[in-house]
């Protein structure tokens, strides 16, 4: 009962948000909504494995790990637009707020999705409900950037419906579980036809790929990431690709079943591979920050990929990523968001100085950065300690070198890139003194800094166990 | 009636090469309006085990959507927005003509390669459906107005649609529900965009979107 409520009220609300005539009320309703759905994601949690819609919709423990990040993460975005559209009441939110609750009503079905019809379908509403939020800014550069992310999401998702066919046609022989729902699926394993399964799977991987952004199909993720709202761009790289990557981690599962589980953790770890090595490339001398958030979304859903791809104690540290990644690239992109309305700009050449003024956000952006490239004692730090020392244990010496070279890398591109932001003095720099710090966008990334601290400092073996749980029944236990 | 869906797949791939040879706009939109009209045709000629309701409701919502709907909407957004008529390819004519027909060969050597796990359908299915997908991803990255852009989505799309009438014997409010709904809803999202586009640059040529870049 509660699943379908979780889906069901969001759109609710965003039928209301498009009704309300005030836009002085409508971020209200963001509030509402996202602390409505973390209360019923905590009361749900309560009852793990709860089922709804004959068995389409399931907290599993993937979707316990997933479901709760997205909602913590949402509901403080949802604090930060009560400033961030208060300041930017030159433009129209309607469509932003009423498009952020369907996004929100969308996630979650995708987290909780079993049947993989469903999940696609949830899918396609993440996409379609974001890309006119990208356009917020109403300039041709946010235009070409939500065409752009437009054209490349429907394509992905066009060939994972196709991969979704793919597999329903390898469970269609007579006495075939001839459905797509997961547990069908998994149950009738080595019976599903094996070519079937494998172009499936392929079409899936590139689909659900180019949600999640993974090299080389992250084409759309610069852009958007760079034009769109920082509390879009929180949501996307916190939530949406996250949500891709489970939808690829359900894929995963089916294979696994079918005796294709090799071929698919192959292809997990080149792609996860490439997207590190390339985010590494572009993340070098990158001027636009924003942008550079980009990349470094494209390196840490290589990382999950790889760490999926990996297996074993590997994917548990994949779990804990996607956690870790997902606060953490909120208090990032909450921060940037700051910087970049304080000084109107977000080159390198024209900001500096953003510790001294804005002596939250400033910061608050650096801290983050040094969370999120895995310095000790944040989570994230932890999580990628976890997948390196499953592909040391496992024998996997290229993998586990090439990982830590790009990581390394990619620490000192982005380093040099956020110094230069956040040191000097900001005397010089272009400044739009009506969008200097406030509380109510200052203090939501550091609640989340907060969290990705905690979780660093003490994990609950609750915590831990579902870690294992999720990464368990994905890729089997190690 | 085997011998005649094998006509109407024969004449979707046909259709594939001809939207890849023209050079009016109007005349690929067309192109693309007679294969999904073609295509509303199947499920009435496949009809199996499937019940009446959902077999008329899965062509009749084919043809007003593929058929009429969507390039009725597409002419409209030329007419309305006065767009240069010719496609202005990226690729030329001939060379998109030679990977197509590549896709086409290597469409049909992986079906056969393939083997239908449910024999009873017609082994024209996929090749058919591989096909067309391949020439919509072609026409989407060869071509350089927003206008072609979609319009090689829709082939796409139809070529989906096509493999998913593999499976409307036992799921068929997937094949609906996923094939209409994704189709409509994408294709008006764009146009909303393309007029914006239009408004914004004057044009609907997207290599003017090219501010983005590293």
């Amino acid at each position: 009962m509660i699943p379908v409520v979780l889906i069901l009220v969001p759109l609710a609300l965003a039928g209301l948000a498009f009704l309300d005539p005030s836009p002085r009320r409508r971020p209200r309703v963001l509030l509402v909504g996202g602390f409505a759905h973390l209360a019923g994601v905590l009361l749900l949690c309560a009852d793990p494995g709860a089922r709804a819609l004959g068995g389409a919709l399931e907290l599993d423990p993937l979707a316990q790990v997933v479901l709760p990040t997205v909602s913590v993460l949402y509901a403080v975005c949802a604090i930060y637009a009560q400033g961030y559209l208060a300041a930017r009441r030159d433009r129209e939110n309607r469509l932003f707020v009423g498009g952020l609750l369907v996004l929100l009503s969308a996630m979650t079905a995708v987290a909780l999705a079993q049947h993989l019809g469903l999940l696609w379908v949830a899918m396609e509403l993440t996409t379609l409900s974001t890309a006119p939020l990208i356009y917020f800014s109403r300039n041709a550069r946010s235009l070409e950037a939500a065409w752009k992310y437009l054209l490349v999401c429907s394509l992905g998702i066009a060939l994972a419906l196709l991969g979704t066919f793919f597999l329903a046609l390898a469970g269609a022989a007579p006495g075939g579980p001839r459905s797509l729902l997961l547990a069908a699926l998994v149950r009738a394993g080595p019976s599903l036809a094996s070519p079937w399964v494998r172009a499936g799977f392929v079409f899936l991987l590139v689909g659900y790929g180019t949600k999640m952004g993974l090299a080389p199909l992250h084409s759309w993720k610069p852009d958007a990431y760079g034009e769109a709202p920082g509390l879009l761009g929180a949501l996307l790289s916190g939530g949406v690709t996250s949500l891709g990557f489970v939808a690829l981690a359900r894929v995963v599962e089916v294979c696994r079943a079918a005796g294709e589980l090799s071929f698919a953790k192959d292809a997990l770890v080149v792609m996860g591979l490439f997207s590190m090595a390339l985010a590494a490339v572009f993340v070098i001398g990158q001027r636009d920050f924003k942008r550079m958030l980009a990349y470094s979304s494209v390196e840490h859903m290589g990382i999950l990929a790889l760490g999926l791809g990996l297996g074993g104690v590997a994917a548990s540290g994949a779990m804990f990523h996607t956690v870790g990644n997902g606060l953490t690239k909120g208090v990032l992109f909450l921060t940037a968001g700051n910087i970049h309305r304080s000084y109107g700009s977000k080159l390198v050449t024209e900001v500096r100085g953003a510790a001294r003024r804005l002596p939250v956000s400033g910061p608050l952006f650096l801290v983050g950065f040094l969370a999120l490239t895995g310095s000790p004692p944040f989570s994230p730090f932890f999580s990628e300690f976890t997948i390196l020392n499953g592909a040391l244990g496992t024998g996997r010496f290229l993998a586990g070198g090439l990982f830590l070279l790009f990581l390394s890398v990619i620490f000192v591109g982005m380093g040099s890139t956020v110094l230069a932001v956040v040191q000097g003095d900001p005397a010089g720099t272009p400044e739009v003194p009506a969008q200097g710090e406030a509380w109510v966008t200052a203090i939501p990334p550091l609640v989340l800094l907060g969290l990705v601290l905690a979780l660093g400092l003490y994990l609950p073996p609750g915590l831990k166990a579902l870690f294992d749980a999720a990464a368990a029944r994905v890729v089997g236990s190690p | 009636m085997p011998a005649w869906s094998e006509i109407v797949l024969i004449l979707v791939v046909v259709i594939d090469f001809v939207l890849l040879a023209s050079s009016r706009l109007r005349a690929v939109i067309r192109g693309a309006a007679m294969q999904g009209a073609l295509l509303s045709l199947l499920p009435l000629f496949m009809a199996g085990r499937a019940e009446l309701g959902h077999v008329l409701l899965l062509s009749l919502g084919a043809l007003l959507v593929k058929g009429i709907a969507i390039p009725w909407l597409l002419l409209w957004a030329i007419r309305e927005a006065a767009i240069r008529r010719e496609v202005e390819p990226l690729v030329g004519f001939v060379p998109s003509l030679v990977l197509g027909a590549l896709g086409v060969g290597l469409a049909f050597a992986l079906s056969s390669a393939m083997p239908l796990p449910a024999p009873e359908r017609h082994g024209f299915l996929v090749p058919t459906s591989l096909s067309t997908v391949f020439t919509g991803l072609l026409l989407v990255v060869s071509r350089r107005k927003a206008v072609s852009q979609v319009i090689g989505f829709l082939v796409l799309e139809n070529g989906v649609f096509v493999f998913g009438l593999l499976l409307s014997d036992f799921m068929p409010a997937m094949v609906e529900a996923g094939v209409l709904l994704d189709l409509f809803a994408a294709v008006f999202v764009m146009g909303i965009v393309m007029f914006d586009i239009n408004r914004e640059f004057s044009s609907l040529d997207t290599e003017k979107l090219s501010a983005l870049k590293d």
